[in-house]
C-alpha cells in the first residue's frame, strides 16, 4: 500500500537520483517520510530506472542484495532486497575504478548469471531459473549507498536502488550444470592480504534460489527479466570497504578470478 | 623454563583431566612462567600417558590457524597435537558427548592422508602435494580440558591443542582434483546454514599449514609419516555444541561428513 502521491515519488526520485550522478550524500528519505513502505520506495527506484531509460541509458539486469540471513535477521526484515543495473555500471576487468566518482564504496564477491530464455512469476522455481542460465560467470559489485554514514534502514536502500553503483565480472564462463554452487568458494584478497571468504550457499543457501525470488518480487509488479539478462545473485562475501590506492582481487573456485584497482 | 617434575606434573593433570572429564584451571594461573616450549613439553607427557594406556598415534592436528584466533591469544602462528586411534569417529557417527567430551566445540577442516614421509625442515608447498595421497572433508571436534576455556596459548599447546576427537568423511579425493585455496565449506548445523568459507580462512591455504607443521616439526628431527592424518585447520568459526545436535560439512570439490552428538 502507497502512502506518498505521484508528485513525491518523483521529486525523491530526482532527488535520489542526483545524489548518485554528482557523487554526494543525503539524509536518509525516512526521515522525511517516516510511513512511507516498501511500495513507496520500489516506486522511488522504478522511477529513477525510467529516468535513466529516458535519458538513453541501457538497463542490462538486476541485482539481489541482503541475501544472506544473518544481514536479514540482524535488519529485521524477512526478504531481500532488489535493484536494477545500467549499462554505465560497468567497468572492465583489471580496470581503474574512480573514487571520486562514487561516495563510499564497499565490494562484493557474488556469482552471476546470464540468461538465454525471459523468466516471469509468479511461481518461477529454482528449474526454471537453471534452465534460463546461458552461463554462469564471477562477479564482483560495488556497492555504493547514498546515504550519510551508511545510517539507512532497508526502505531508504530500496528507493536508492539497492546502493547498485558499478559492477565488474570475470571472463571465465561455466554452464550451471558443471558448478556445484552450492559450495563454490570465494577468497578474496585486498591489497593482496586475504579480507574475507565464502560459499555460494551464503546466498539464501544457493545463488539460484536468489535469481528465482528476484524473478517472483519483479513479478508482484508485474514485471519480468527478458532473454540476456545479467543477475548479480547477491554478496558471498561480507561487504568491504574500498579507497583510492587499494586493489582488489577475487578468486572464485572453477571461475577464475576478477580484479579491480581503485584510484 | 619449568623443571622436568613440574611437567610432568601438569602433563599428568592433564591426562587425568582428559579421563575423568573433569575440569582443570589454567595452567598458566599455577605456573605464571610457563614458556610455549614447556607447553609442547607436557603435552608430550600427555601423549605419553595416552599411548601407556594403549592409544596409537595416527597423525597430527594444526590449531590456531586463522587471523581471528591467533588475533584472540596473540600469537603469530599456529600449533599443533596429536591424533590417535581413540579419537577417530567416522561419517555419520554419533558422538557420545557424556562419555568422551566436555565442553565442545566443532570446526569444519580439510584432512590430509600422506602417501610418503615429509620431513622438514625446507618442506614446500609443492612438496607437500606431492606427499599426500587423499583430502577428506572433516570435523574436528575441539574439546578444552582447561575451565570454561579460559586458555592462553601455553594452555592450548599443553592440553594437546585442544584436540578432542574427530570426524573423516567416506570419501576422498587426490589434491589435483581441487584448488584447496578456493574451494568452498557450507556447514550446517541442525539443518540450517551455519557458516560458511573457503580454503583460505586457513593460513591462505591448507597447503601452507602442512609445510608449516613439518617444518616446525623438522626443526626437532621429527617426520610427517606416510598414512598419517593431518587435520590442517579450521575454515570457520568454532560452533558449540549439545547433545542431540547434528551437523554436516560440505566441501566444494572434496565431499561431506556428518555427525550427531548424543
Amino acid at each position: 500500500m502507497s502512502t506518498l502521491d505521484k508528485a513525491t515519488i518523483l521529486a525523491l526520485a530526482e532527488h535520489l537520483e542526483s545524489a548518485e550522478l554528482q557523487a554526494h550524500d543525503v539524509k536518509k528519505v525516512t526521515d522525511q517520510y517516516p510511513d512511507m513502505d516498501f511500495e513507496d520506495a520500489y516506486d522511488i527506484q522504478w522511477e529513477i530506472r525510467r529516468r535513466k531509460v529516458e535519458r538513453g541509458d541501457r538497463i542490462i539486469g538486476m541485482k539481489m542484495g541482503l541475501t544472506s540471513r544473518a544481514k536479514m535477521k540482524q535488519m529485521g526484515v524477512e526478504t531481500p532486497v532488489y535493484g536494477f543495473l545500467a549499462d554505465y555500471f560497468e567497468r572492465p576487468e583489471s580496470s581503474e575504478i574512480k573514487v571520486s566518482e562514487l561516495i563510499h564504496p564497499k565490494v562484493e564477491a557474488e556469482l552471476a548469471f546470464v540468461t538465454k530464455a525471459p523468466l516471469k512469476g509468479p511461481g518461477c522455481h529454482v528449474g526454471q531459473v537453471l534452465a534460463a542460465i546461458d552461463f554462469v560467470i564471477p562477479a564482483v559489485e560495488i556497492i555504493d549507498s547514498r546515504y550519510e554514514n551508511f545510517r539507512f534502514d532497508l526502505i531508504s536502500v530500496v528507493a536508492d536502488n539497492s546502493s547498485s553503483s558499478r559492477f565488474v565480472t570475470g571472463s571465465r564462463m561455466a554452464a550451471p550444470a558443471d558448478l556445484d554452487m552450492r559450495t563454490l568458494g570465494v577468497v578474496m584478497e585486498k591489497n593482496g592480504a586475504v579480507v574475507e571468504v565464502g560459499a555460494g550457499a551464503a546466498v539464501l543457501g544457493n545463488p539460484v534460489a536468489s535469481a528465482a525470488l528476484l524473478v517472483n518480487m519483479m513479478a508482484e509488479r508485474g514485471e519480468e527479466l527478458p532473454a540476456g539478462s545479467l543477475i548479480l545473485t547477491g554478496g558471498i562475501t561480507a561487504a568491504v570497504q574500498v579507497e583510492a590506492g587499494d586493489s582488489v582481487n577475487v578468486r572464485f573456485q572453477d571461475l577464475g578470478s576478477v580484479s579491480m584497482r581503485f584510484v | 623454563m619449568l623443571n622436568q617434575d613440574k611437567i610432568r606434573d601438569l602433563g599428568d593433570a592433564l591426562f587425568v583431566a582428559l579421563r575423568d572429564r573433569t575440569m582443570i584451571d589454567p595452567l598458566t594461573e599455577r605456573e605464571p612462567e610457563i614458556s610455549i616450549e614447556d607447553a609442547y613439553q607436557i603435552s608430550l607427557r600427555l601423549l605419553e600417558r595416552r599411548v601407556a594406556d594403549g592409544e596409537t598415534i595416527i597423525g597430527k592436528k594444526i590449531g590456531v590457524t586463522s587471523t581471528a584466533v591467533q588475533r584472540m591469544l596473540d600469537v603469530h602462528q599456529p600449533d599443533f597435537g596429536y591424533l590417535t586411534d581413540r579419537m577417530l569417529y567416522a561419517d555419520a557417527d554419533e558422538v557420545p558427548i557424556s562419555k568422551q567430551l566436555m565442553q565442545p566445540r566443532a570446526e569444519g577442516e580439510i584432512a590430509f592422508v600422506l602417501k610418503r614421509d615429509l620431513m622438514g625442515p625446507g618442506v614446500t608447498n609443492a612438496q607437500v602435494l606431492a606427499a599426500t595421497e587423499l583430502v577428506l572433508p572433516c570435523f574436528e571436534i575441539v574439546d578444552s580440558r582447561i575451565r570454561d576455556w579460559k586458555i592462553r596459548i601455553q594452555d592450548t599447546v599443553a592440553d594437546n591443542a585442544s584436540c578432542g576427537l574427530f570426524v573423516l568423511g567416506s570419501q576422498g579425493v587426490d589434491p589435483r582434483r581441487v584448488d584447496l585455496t578456493t574451494c568452498g565449506m557450507v556447514v550446517e548445523k541442525n539443518g540450517q546454514i551455519l557458516s560458511t568459507g573457503a580454503g583460505a580462512a586457513c593460513l591462505d591455504s591448507p597447503v601452507n599449514a602442512v609445510a608449516w607443521l613439518a617444518n616446525t616439526l623438522g626443526r626437532v628431527g621429527v617426520a610427517l609419516k606416510a598414512g598419517e592424518v593431518i587435520l590442517s585447520g579450521s575454515l570457520v568459526p568454532l560452533e558449540p555444541v549439545q547433545a542431540g545436535d547434528y551437523m554436516s560439512v560440505e566441501i566444494g570439490g572434496i565431499g561431506s561428513a556428518s555427525v550427531r552428538f548424543a
